[in-house]
């Protein structure tokens, strides 16, 4: 804040730096903690005394599990598969129907885009029961199919949102003198309004990317052989074998399945950030 | 000439460009909506297509306890887990918009929480709110303040403390990142100028902040308020509605009563009453908490 120089260095300390560090800790203990239990061997994780902060003897023992004793890989693949599929539907499907709102401005464009904010708040708990009983009926239950063709539900809407806010700070003026040289919609739209919505783009992508490799519910209804299954659904409903918790190869299975989503963050913060804030300010 | 004549047509053209985005929502959205809602008024079960029977679905569950035990859970979760989302999401916010070393990094490692899936980040709860190996326990034990571990997620009370622990834990940093967006668009000279007016802290965070944050955390809180309403994953992963239903809420009792259930109007039928109240919230925020004109420079 401008006020900067008003406050002492101490003073500073207690009212902003130990409290940020608090909220750090708080906010990162349970990845640290998710990242030392899988690393610990079984011994490790039941002994009472020793410190449990720490891991004496790491070992990969539960990520061999993980790999090789279940369908772990197939559960990633799978989950790589629907995720990239449904985030480039809903991405061309977002970026025309942007586009049309935005900029073609047809009659009833603006309920439209109401229609496309609304659609964002239906949450998927009052949907999953209607889309279960579609799903069966249309033959595509317990297929990847499935979730590519429920996922774009959310997706859509987001993209669409987040898009518009990015084609309505491109000028008019560069759209007029396309078309005044001559240039078709399709023309303007794929070389110039795509171009200049480069970053709004990714924003939207590395979102629905996150959103769908995140979804939990639409997966555990529509989907029950253990080939098909998400990594979400698979951890929560394989590695769990009556009351034995294998608490390692679990840890193990939850930071394999976070590190895509956590390191296509780390590449692309300041669009993720981007995207999520633009989404709420308008 | 004559198609090149029509596509130029506005109207046509934007039917087009919206038609694959259109299909999608309304085949796999509009209409399951619409589907939901009638399957609440009908007793089809899995495997067997149901028939109408009415109110009955209701009248049942108006009378079930269970089901109104998770109407409360419901509330209660919303309500507990908001107050604390907003506060401390407010406070992060407020921290995070002073002049910090690595505030770009922090910045980005504050959101880790939204960021990774919820089911695998409430696997890593799961294991901390564990009955006999929790850190939580074990911290305490050594420290003196508890001599025998905490049954976290075992009975009731601390069950519902636990889950709105997680859930606010991992919607502060949501909640904090789009406020810091709306903090860092206040221009410094309005905090210089009530400097000079010889403004306390707290008056310049009443008087400046806060009128002008109050569109951006009505429409956070209202995403934040209809999001948590309607869990799902983080209840299902760490207590599936147990102890004794203590932390059902109606998306986990929905689900259980019509899939494992089989019961699929019965469950339709829950997940339809949260429709008036997710409604109620959505109304509330836009017409209690809306942008006012003089904020943008208009009068009231």
């Amino acid at each position: 804040m401008a006020a900067d120089y008003l406050t002492s260095l101490p003073r500073r300390w207690v009212t902003i730096y130990i409290p940020l560090i608090v909220f750090l800790i708080v906010l990162l203990f349970p990845f640290y903690w998710m990242a030392i239990t899988a690393f610990k061997p079984d011994a490790e994780l039941m002994s009472a005394t020793g410190n449990p902060f720490w891991v004496v003897q790491p070992t990969l023992m539960h990520f061999r599990k993980l790999l090789f004793d279940t369908a772990y890989p197939t559960w990633l693949w799978n989950t790589v598969l629907i995720t990239v599929s449904s985030t480039l539907v809903s991405l061309a499907a977002s970026v025309f129907a942007a586009y049309a709102i935005e900029r073609l401005r047809f009659r009833g464009s603006r309920q439209v885009g109401l229609g496309i904010f609304l659609a964002y708040l239906v949450p998927p708990s009052i949907l999953f029961i209607p889309l279960a009983s579609m799903v069966f009926q249309l033959g595509i239950f317990d297929t990847r199919l499935a979730l590519i063709l429920t996922y774009p539900t959310f997706l859509i809407p987001f993209c669409t949102w987040l898009l518009m806010g990015y084609f309505r700070a491109i000028p008019y003026e560069l759209e007029e003198c396309a078309l005044i040289d001559g240039a078709t919609r399709w023309q303007i739209l794929t070389r110039i309004i795509l171009p200049l919505a480069v970053p709004g783009l990714i924003s939207a992508g590395i979102f629905a990317f996150t959103l769908s490799w995140n979804e939990f519910l639409y997966a555990l209804t529509f989907i029950s052989a253990s080939e098909n299954k998400t990594v979400p659904v698979g951890v929560i409903t394989e590695l769990v074998e009556g009351d034995v918790y294998h608490w390692g190869a679990l840890m193990a299975g939850a930071l394999v399945g976070s590190l895509p989503v956590a390191v296509l963050y780390s590449f692309f913060v300041e669009h993720y950030v981007a995207g999520m804030t633009g989404a709420v300010k308008e | 000439m004559k198609a090149a004549g029509v596509l130029d047509n506005r109207n046509v053209l934007g039917l087009l460009f919206l038609l694959p985005a259109a299909a999608l929502l309304l085949v796999f959205l509009t209409y399951p909506l619409g589907l939901g809602v009638w399957l609440g008024f009908t007793d089809a079960k899995i495997g067997r297509d149901g028939i109408w029977i009415g109110l009955e679905n209701y009248e049942f569950l108006w009378g079930d306890p269970v089901f109104r035990l998770s109407v409360f859970n419901t509330f209660f979760y919303t309500l507990i887990a908001s107050v604390f989302k907003f506060g401390l999401g407010l406070w992060l916010a407020l921290l995070l918009n002073e002049h910090l070393p690595f505030k770009g990094f922090i910045r980005a490692i504050v959101l880790l929480p939204f960021i990774v899936p919820t089911v695998l980040s409430a696997i890593a709860f799961w294991w901390i709110y564990d009955t006999q190996f929790s850190i939580v326990s074990w911290l305490l034990t050594r420290m003196g303040w508890i001599h025998s571990n905490i049954n976290f997620l075992g009975s009731p009370n601390p069950a519902r403390v636990s889950t709105i622990v997680a859930n606010v834990w991992r919607g502060v940093p949501f909640v904090a990142i789009c406020l810091l967006a709306g903090l860092q668009t206040i221009a410094p000279s309005l905090y210089e100028a009530a400097a000079i007016d010889g403004a306390t802290g707290w008056q310049r965070f009443r008087h400046i902040t806060l009128p002008l944050l109050s569109p951006i955390i009505a429409v956070v809180m209202t995403f934040s308020v209809l999001f948590t309403f309607t869990d799902f994953q983080l209840i299902w992963v760490l207590t599936r509605g147990g102890p004794i239903n203590a932390t059902h809420l109606m998306a986990t009792l929905s689900y259980q009563r019509a899939i494992p259930g089989g019961a699929l109007g019965e469950g339709a039928a829950i997940a339809t009453s949260m429709i008036p109240f997710l409604l109620a919230a959505i109304l509330f925020s836009y017409f209690g908490l809306q942008r006012r004109k003089w904020q943008q420079g208009g009068r009231d």
